[in-house]
C-alpha cells in the first residue's frame, strides 16, 4: 500500500490540462499551485500491482513534463517484508 | 479532527511535497483543493468585499466546478492590502453549512411544511396586504440590517414607504451605529466619517474609545500594529471597560468605570483649555458652541418621547461648564486616575502630534451615546485635529452595509435616501424618483427598532417581515419581544440562510441568497462602496431579498415600480438610487466603475474619490475659501456641545451588584449563525460563556468552567465561567459575548436607549451571581 507525492510539472500552457488528466486518475490526489506551474501530486495504492500501473499511466501523460518525487513509503517495506 | 495512521502518513506525503516546491519556487502557494470533491484543480478568483463586519476587506473568492472553495485577501483593495482576519479567511465555507435553507417554508397548524417558494411569496402579498386593509397602513413592518445588500434596502424601502405608505422601516443597524448617525448629524450636519483607513498610515497616536479593535476590527487593528512597528513615535492608547486583547497589545490600556467616559471626555477637553492647548485659529473660524437638553431619561417605557432643544452657548460658557470636570473630580467618578486623563489631554493637545480616535460598540451602545460621539468630537475640535492625514475622530461599523444601506440608503423610519421624511423638499424628490405620489410619503416618522418590537407585542404591528437579521437573540429585553411575536394574531415572515431562534416565530419562512450567491453592493466605515457580482448560484429555491421584495411588490400590484428585469436589475436599482445623491456632498460612482474596482468612495466627483471631507485639499465640496469647510451645517461651523456626565439607566446597588457587559469574540459574527456552521470557527470557540474578575470568581467560589446563574431584573440565564481568558472584565462587571443561541444573554439585558439616537444599552445593566 504504497503512499508518494510528487511535484508534478507541466508542459507550457499545459497546467489547467494536467490538473484535469490528474484529477481523473483513480488514487491520485492533486493540489495545484496557485502561483506557479508545478502541481503537488499524492498518490495513494492499494498494493504494488496497482502502482506500478498507475506509475505507467503517469508517463503516457501527454502534458506531463516531469515528475519529481517529495516523498515515498511503502508499508511492505516498513514491515520489513 | 481523527486522523488514522495512513492519513497520518499522506499528510506527511502533502508536507513533503510543499516544502519541497517551496525550496524550488520561493512564494508558492497552495490551496488546499484535494479535501474537495469532485474539484478539477482549475480555480478562478473574483472579487468581493468580505461578508462579516464593516471594515470591507476585499477578498478573492476561487471557484472551481461552481463552488467557492476558496478565499485569499484582495491585494489590490486598499482597505486591507491583501490581509483578511480569520472569519474572512474561512468566509465561503459559511455558504455550505448542512442546514442551508433551500426551500420555503409556510406554518401550517402550527407546523413549518415545505412549499414552493412562488406559492410562500403568494401568501406572503396576501397577508401584507390582508393586514394593511384591516389594521391600517402602519400595522405592517419591515426589519433589515446592515447586512442587507444597498440594492436590498433600496427596494424595502421604496415598498413600504414609496408605494406602501408607512414608515415601518428599521434595521438592526440601529442597534449598532444610531448614536454615531446622532453623534455625526448634530456635531456636523452629515453623516459618516470625515477621514479614512489612510489615516491609521499617518496618525502618531490611536486612541480606541471602548473598542476592542483587536477582535472586532482586526484587518485594521494590524495595520496599527505594522505602523508601530514601522514608523517612530507611534502608540496605542486602549481606553476600555475590560482588559481585551486589545489593552495586550496596547502601549497604555486606561480601564474606566462603565458610563462615566462621559466625564472623562469633559475633563480632558477642560485640561486642553486649562493648558492653553486650544487651537483657537481653528476654533474661532470653523466652531460654534451649543448646549441640549440634560436629565433625558432612558427610554424604558412603551411610547416614550424626546425631542432635542438645542441653545447657543459661547466658549466662556462651555468653559465655565467644564470646572465641574477636572480631572480630580472626575478622578472619583470614574476611578480613572487624574494622571491618566492628563496623559490623554497632553495627547489630544501636542500639536505636534496626529491623533486618530475609534470607537464603535462601547461609545454608541450607550444611553448618552450621541453625547458621548459629541464629546469626542469636541476633543478634536478644540485641537482642530480634525479632516487632515492622521488626524481623525473615526466611528467604526460593524456590519459590511450599516453605512452603505442603511445610513446612506435611509432604511430606518425618519429616512428616506436623501434626507428624511419630515422636509417636504425630502418627500417631493423621493416621490419623484420613485414615481410615487408625494402623499404617499408620511411626513411622520413611525416606530424605532425597539419601538416596533414593542408595537409588534402590543398589537399595533401585526405583520413584520423580517430580512438578514436574527432579532430573536439580538433584542435587548427579548423575552417580551420574543413572547410578542408568537402572539396569535401576528404574521412574521423571515428571509434568511440558515434556522435561527427568528426563523422558529415565523409563520413564513423565505430561503435567501447569501453573499456572492447573488449580485449586490455593500458600503463601508469609510464611505467606500464595493460591488460584487453573482460569483456562485443559490442552493435550492434560494432567492436574493432584493428579488423577493420585488416579486411581493409586483403581486401588491406595483409593476410601474418594480419593472426591472432579473438580467441587469442591480444595475438599474444602482443607477435609480444614486440620483438621490447627485451633487458634490454625496455623488456615488456610476455602476461601471465600481464593477471594475475594489470600491470607490464617495463622493467621487469628476472621476476622483475623496478621502478627507471638509478639507478643500481633498474635497471639492467645500465653497467657503477657508481652511476647513463644515458644510454640513448653515453656517459652515462644526458644533462643540455642551453634554454633561449622567448615569446610566441602571447601575449596581446592593442586591444586583454587578454590571454586565455583553460583546463579541474575533471567531464569530454576530448571533453565530453562520460562523458557528464553519467548523474551525465553531470549534475555536464552540460556546458562550461568562468572564469573570479572578478575584470576585474567588469570592463567589467559582472555578474556570463552572456553571454561574446570572440574574437580573428582567430574566436569568445559566452558563459556564471563564475566568484569565482572552478578556478579563474589572472587578465588579461580567462580560458575555452573545453569538450563542444556546445561551441567549439578552434574556437578561435592559431595552434602555439613548433618547436621541434610540439605540438600545448593550453595555450595562444590573445583574447579581449564583454559583450553581
Amino acid at each position: 500500500m504504497p503512499i508518494f507525492s510528487y511535484l508534478a510539472m507541466p508542459k507550457k500552457g499545459a497546467k489547467e490540462s494536467l490538473c484535469a488528466e490528474l484529477s481523473r486518475l483513480d488514487y491520485c490526489q492533486i493540489v495545484p499551485a496557485e502561483n506557479q506551474d508545478v502541481i503537488v501530486l499524492v498518490t495513494d495504492t492499494p498494493d504494488d500491482t496497482t502502482e506500478k500501473r498507475l506509475q505507467r499511466t503517469l508517463k503516457e501523460l501527454q502534458s506531463l513534463q516531469s515528475l519529481s518525487m517529495a516523498f515515498g513509503y511503502n508499508e511492505k517495506i516498513d514491515k520489513g517484508e | 479532527m481523527k486522523l488514522d495512521r495512513r492519513q497520518f502518513i499522506k499528510q506527511a506525503a502533502i508536507s513533503s511535497a510543499y516544502a519541497t516546491a517551496g525550496a524550488l519556487f520561493p512564494g508558492v502557494s497552495f490551496g488546499d483543493w484535494n479535501k474537495l470533491a469532485n474539484n478539477s484543480g482549475v480555480i478562478s478568483w473574483q472579487k468581493t468585499p468580505c461578508r462579516f463586519c464593516g471594515t470591507g476587506c476585499g477578498v478573492l473568492v476561487g471557484v472551481s466546478d461552481g463552488r467557492a472553495v476558496a478565499v485569499k485577501g484582495d491585494p489590490s483593495c486598499s482597505v486591507n492590502k491583501g490581509l483578511c482576519c480569520m472569519k474572512g479567511y474561512h468566509s465561503v465555507q459559511a455558504l455550505y453549512g448542512k442546514d442551508r435553507l433551500t426551500t420555503a417554508k409556510i406554518r401550517k397548524n402550527g407546523s413549518l411544511v415545505e412549499v414552493p417558494i412562488q406559492e410562500a411569496l403568494d401568501l406572503v402579498a396576501e397577508k401584507l396586504k390582508e393586514t394593511r386593509d384591516k389594521h391600517g397602513k402602519d400595522s405592517i413592518a419591515m426589519y433589515g440590517s446592515g447586512q442587507w445588500t444597498i440594492p436590498d434596502g433600496y427596494v424595502a424601502s421604496k415598498l413600504f414607504k414609496g408605494c406602501l405608505g408607512t414608515n415601518n422601516v428599521e434595521a438592526n443597524a440601529r442597534l449598532c451605529m444610531a448614536s454615531a448617525v446622532t453623534g455625526f448629524m448634530t456635531s456636523f450636519g452629515l453623516d459618516e466619517p470625515m477621514g479614512c483607513y489612510d489615516d491609521i498610515d499617518h496618525a502618531n497616536v490611536y486612541i480606541t474609545w471602548g473598542n476592542n479593535m483587536a477582535e472586532m476590527h482586526p484587518v485594521l487593528f494590524s495595520r496599527m500594529i505594522a505602523n508601530r512597528k514601522r514608523r517612530k513615535n507611534v502608540k496605542i492608547i486602549d481606553f476600555a471597560t475590560r482588559h481585551t486583547r486589545t489593552s495586550l497589545a496596547a502601549d497604555t490600556s486606561i480601564l474606566f468605570k462603565p458610563q462615566t467616559d462621559l466625564a472623562v471626555a469633559n475633563a480632558i477637553c477642560y485640561e486642553i483649555i486649562n493648558n492653553g492647548w486650544v487651537n483657537t485659529n481653528f476654533v474661532n473660524e470653523h466652531v460654534s458652541f451649543r448646549k441640549g437638553k440634560t436629565n433625558i431619561g432612558y427610554g424604558t417605557e412603551d411610547h416614550f418621547t424626546f425631542k432635542e432643544k438645542a441653545e447657543p452657548i459661547n466658549f466662556d460658557e462651555f468653559k465655565t461648564f467644564l470646572e465641574d470636570y477636572t480631572p480630580e473630580k472626575v478622578e472619583k467618578i470614574s476611578g480613572v486616575p487624574a494622571k491618566d486623563i492628563k496623559y490623554l489631554a497632553a495627547l489630544y493637545g501636542d500639536p505636534e502630534i496626529k491623533v486618530t480616535s475609534f470607537w464603535c460598540m462601547g461609545m454608541n451602545q450607550h444611553t448618552r451615546g450621541t453625547w458621548i460621539n459629541n464629546l469626542v468630537y469636541n476633543i478634536h475640535l478644540l485641537v482642530g485635529k480634525i479632516s487632515t492625514p492622521g488626524n481623525s475622530p473615526f466611528s467604526l461599523t460593524g456590519q459590511p452595509s450599516a453605512c452603505g444601506t442603511v445610513r446612506e440608503v435611509g432604511t430606518l423610519t425618519h429616512k428616506l435616501p436623501h434626507g428624511v421624511v419630515m422636509k417636504e423638499e425630502h418627500r417631493k424628490m423621493a416621490a419623484e424618483i420613485w414615481d410615487v405620489p408625494l402623499s404617499n410619503i408620511d411626513p411622520k416618522p413611525s416606530y424605532h427598532t425597539v419601538e416596533m418590537f414593542r408595537a409588534l407585542d402590543r398589537g399595533d404591528i401585526r405583520f413584520m417581515w423580517i430580512q438578514v437579521t436574527n432579532p430573536m437573540v439580538t433584542m435587548p429585553k427579548l423575552k417580551r419581544y420574543r413572547e410578542g411575536a408568537l402572539k396569535d394574531d401576528r404574521f412574521i415572515v423571515v428571509s434568511d440562510v440558515y434556522p435561527t431562534p427568528t426563523t422558529d416565530v415565523a409563520d413564513v419562512i423565505l430561503p435567501a441568497a447569501m453573499w456572492i450567491e447573488q449580485e449586490g453592493l455593500f458600503g463601508n466605515s469609510e464611505r467606500r462602496t464595493q460591488h460584487f457580482a453573482q460569483i456562485i448560484d443559490p442552493p435550492g429555491e434560494a432567492m436574493s431579498d432584493t428579488w423577493q421584495i420585488i416579486e411581493v411588490a409586483r403581486r401588491l400590484g406595483f409593476e410601474k415600480q418594480f419593472s426591472w428585469s432579473k438580467d441587469d436589475y442591480i444595475k438599474r436599482i444602482w443607477e435609480e438610487y444614486r440620483r438621490f445623491h447627485a451633487g458634490p456632498k454625496h455623488e456615488m460612482a456610476p455602476y461601471d466603475v465600481l464593477e471594475a474596482r475594489s470600491g470607490v468612495q464617495w463622493p467621487f466627483v469628476n472621476g476622483k474619490e475623496t478621502k478627507w471631507r471638509y478639507n478643500p485639499k481633498y474635497d471639492p465640496a467645500c465653497s467657503n475659501g477657508k481652511e476647513f469647510d463644515f458644510y454640513g451645517k448653515k453656517d459652515h461651523r462644526a458644533v462643540i456641545w455642551q453634554r454633561p456626565y449622567e448615569p446610566a439607566a441602571e447601575s449596581p446597588d446592593s442586591e444586583y451588584n454587578f454590571w454586565l457587559n455583553t460583546g463579541r469574540v474575533i471567531e464569530h459574527w454576530h448571533t453565530g449563525s453562520m460562523t458557528r456552521r464553519v467548523p474551525v470557527l465553531h470549534n475555536a470557540v464552540p460556546a458562550a460563556y461568562v468572564e469573570l474578575h479572578p478575584e470576585d470568581a474567588a469570592e463567589l467560589g467559582v472555578v474556570d468552567g463552572e456553571m454561574v446563574k446570572i440574574i437580573s431584573r428582567r430574566g436569568e440565564i445559566i452558563m459556564p465561567a471563564q475566568i484569565k481568558g482572552r478578556g478579563v472584565p474589572a472587578k465588579g462587571m461580567v462580560f458575555v459575548p452573545f453569538f450563542d443561541e444556546s445561551y441567549l444573554i439578552n434574556e437578561v439585558t435592559l431595552d434602555a436607549f439613548c433618547p436621541i439616537s434610540k439605540q438600545p444599552d448593550y453595555k450595562k445593566c444590573a445583574v447579581k451571581l449564583e454559583k450553581v
